[in-house]
């Protein structure tokens, strides 16, 4: 059961190459986050790993089968995207916005729908706002929201026991401290105990490196590293390709955090 | 049920999970006034009040009392035998079942657009469905007797109702296929079109006013004012047809439309087939519009209005917001109709100039109220 790129490469219209071939196997059960600098070509990747866009060479499987040959109902069952920005129209509540997540199971509900969307909003720490017009949320609850429209998508184990996969592109952006660390521990929970396989694009490597397993490292449009993250996020590696400094220090519970400096030669 | 005013105790387990939450959740604020169910009863009584008033008003009044009568013998169908039975079968009824097919199918249409344009401001209009029905009918009517004389021959009275109708499909048509680009239908591309095209067909129309004899310019302003006075039982039968099988054929995109709120991608990426929502939405604006629009002319703003009415007492579902849309467009025009029948007895004043008069200071007081959010 892996979710696959092999060669993968997708060029702009302009002739401009997002994705060099880029070849990588994601597991499930594992959190791997996507880092890179600007323009490395992570959200290019998460929308070809989503299928919302097509490599224009190499393939992207799913199970070994292309993603493409997959029906666009059958694939959201097995997999829900969050997305950067999320804008709704009309006045739907917090509520009916995470119930759209359930969509895809509209033709074999769960015995308990609505205790699966209640659960997701609690799992957020947004339940309290559930009879809330979406609209009139800050930024940050906005996006609490898709993180449990998102997590109820795909909620409970398929009955053919396929893995199931959350794709995400920069959730934590508009949290703040508290809810960054709250989303990524309820996400690295949904991957070590529901079996789910969780990519995230992010950008803070300290995070990346206390709850990813993975570190998928991007550059330029292509692939640097996959691996565990202490593995791939090497003071040395982050300094070439950031061009900052990068001293190791311990946090209080023993975690490896990195400090950022001047910028080196 | 019962929402206490005193601070929040927290209970026990319950924000055990919400760790990260500091703030105490603000009270529950739904801002709907009507549940799903309140608001089809509240659709089906201003629809029955609406037809009551309207059958009973005009220039021959009849008691409503009177009116459950002749009804039930209209539908007996045994032949009518007094002026009252005789004046309500076939001049009334048409007439109500007309206004209820038109504002149900006008309402309905616009609920579409405004869930596909994820705009609360789209209207049927803005694709091109009314201005392509006038610009044909206007044809008709003006270079109609002198380029096609053998038209009416073949298509009857029908002829301007059946050319009126295919002006509105080749319209919304060629937007439709305007805005085809690489992803898909590109929706801000066909309002944009919509609104070009609806100038072009105003030039037209302009034009041909301006070549109309008076006969012809008469026949013209009465169809662009809109109005019910043609309600033949022929017509009222194919336009209530039509409009019954368009708010069916609706009721199965609600989801999808639901899941559009999204925007087109989310929503495709729930499984949703976006183009076939679209295509399946414009069809069934085209088709209902397009036939109303033929046997009634243009009778604005219902659609504007209704669906915003619907969203506003009962939230945004689709689900709702379709048959309830379709419930008060049809009781908007049956009022409208009655006081377009009453105001300036013996005369009738134009349907579409009350609609107006009505749904233009609305849609004012719509863009203040979303001044923020269009």
């Amino acid at each position: 059961m892996t979710l696959q790129c092999i060669d993968a490469r997708v060029v702009a219209a302009g002739g401009r190459v997002l994705l060099g071939g880029i070849s990588a196997t994601l597991r499930p059960g594992r959190f791997t986050a996507i880092l890179g600098p600007n323009g490395a070509g992570k959200s290019t990747l998460l929308s070809l790993l989503s299928a919302q866009r097509r490599p224009d060479a190499g393939q992207v499987l799913l199970d070994g089968q292309p993603l493409h040959a997959l029906a666009p109902g059958a694939l959201a069952l097995r997999r829900a995207v969050m997305p950067q920005e999320g804008a709704v129209a009309f006045d739907f509540t917090v509520r009916e916005v995470a119930e759209l997540g359930r969509y895809p199971h509209r033709r074999q509900p769960a015995a308990d729908e609505s205790g699966i969307v209640a659960q997701a909003l609690q799992a957020t720490g947004v339940a309290g706002l559930a009879q809330r017009i979406f609209n009139t949320l800050s930024g940050g609850e906005k996006a609490r929201v898709h993180l449990a429209r998102t997590l109820a998508q795909v909620w409970a184990p398929l009955p053919g026991g396929a893995a199931r996969w959350l794709l995400l592109d920069e959730p934590t952006a508009a949290l703040d401290l508290a809810h960054q660390h709250q989303a990524l521990r309820l996400l690295r929970e949904r991957a070590h105990a529901q079996g789910c396989g969780v990519v995230a694009v992010l950008h803070d490597l300290n995070l990346a490196l206390r709850y990813a397993d993975d570190v998928l490292l991007l550059a330029q449009g292509e692939a640097i590293s996959l691996g565990p993250a202490p593995e791939v996020l090497t003071p040395g590696r982050i300094e070439r390709l950031w061009g900052i400094a990068c001293t190791q220090v311990r946090g209080r519970d023993g975690a490896v955090q990195y400090l950022f400096g001047q910028a080196s030669a | 049920m019962s929402a206490s005013s005193g601070p929040a105790r927290p209970g026990a387990g319950q924000t055990a999970g919400a760790e990260g939450m500091a703030a105490p959740p603000p009270p529950p604020r739904s801002g709907r006034l009507l549940a799903p169910r309140g608001a089809l009863a509240l659709g089906l009584a201003l629809v029955a009040l609406a037809f009551v008033a309207g059958g009973a008003s005009g220039a021959y009044p009849i008691a409503p009392a009177q009116l459950l009568g002749a009804l039930a013998h209209a539908v007996s169908g045994t032949p009518p035998d007094t002026p009252q039975q005789l004046v309500f079968l076939n001049i009334r009824l048409p007439r109500l079942l007309l206004a209820a097919a038109a504002g149900a199918g006008l309402a309905l249409a616009g609920a579409l657009m405004q869930g596909l344009f994820r705009n609360p401001l789209a209207d049927p209009g803005l694709v091109g469905i009314s201005s392509g029905a006038a610009l044909a009918a206007g044809l008709t009517i003006v270079l109609g007797p002198a380029w096609f004389p053998a038209l009416p021959h073949a298509l009857g009275s029908w002829t301007l109702m059946l050319t009126a109708f295919a002006g509105g499909l080749a319209v919304t048509g060629f937007i439709y296929r305007f805005a085809q680009g690489p992803a898909g239908t590109h929706v801000a591309l066909m309002l944009l079109a919509g609104v070009a095209v609806n100038a072009l067909a105003g030039a037209g129309l302009g034009y041909l006013n301006f070549m109309a004899t008076d006969e012809q310019l008469r026949n013209i302003q009465f169809w662009l004012l809109g109005s019910l006075g043609g309600a033949r039982w022929s017509a009222v039968a194919l336009v209530t047809a039509v409009v019954a099988l368009c708010c069916a054929a609706a009721l199965a995109w609600a989801r999808p439309l639901n899941a559009i709120a999204l925007g087109e991608a989310q929503a495709a990426l729930l499984g949703v087939h976006v183009e076939r929502t679209k295509r399946a939405a414009v069809l069934i604006t085209a088709l209902a519009v397009g036939a109303i629009t033929a046997t009634t002319g243009i009778i604005g703003f219902v659609g504007l209005v209704a669906p915003h009415w619907v969203r506003l007492l009962t939230g945004p579902d689709h689900r709702v917001v379709l048959p309830c849309s379709a419930l008060l467009g049809a009781a908007l025009v049956l009022a409208a109709d009655a006081v377009a029948r009453t105001v300036v007895q013996p005369a009738e004043l134009p349907l579409g100039v009350l609609t107006a008069a009505i749904g233009g200071p609305m849609f004012l007081w719509m863009l203040r109220h979303f001044r923020g959010r269009v």
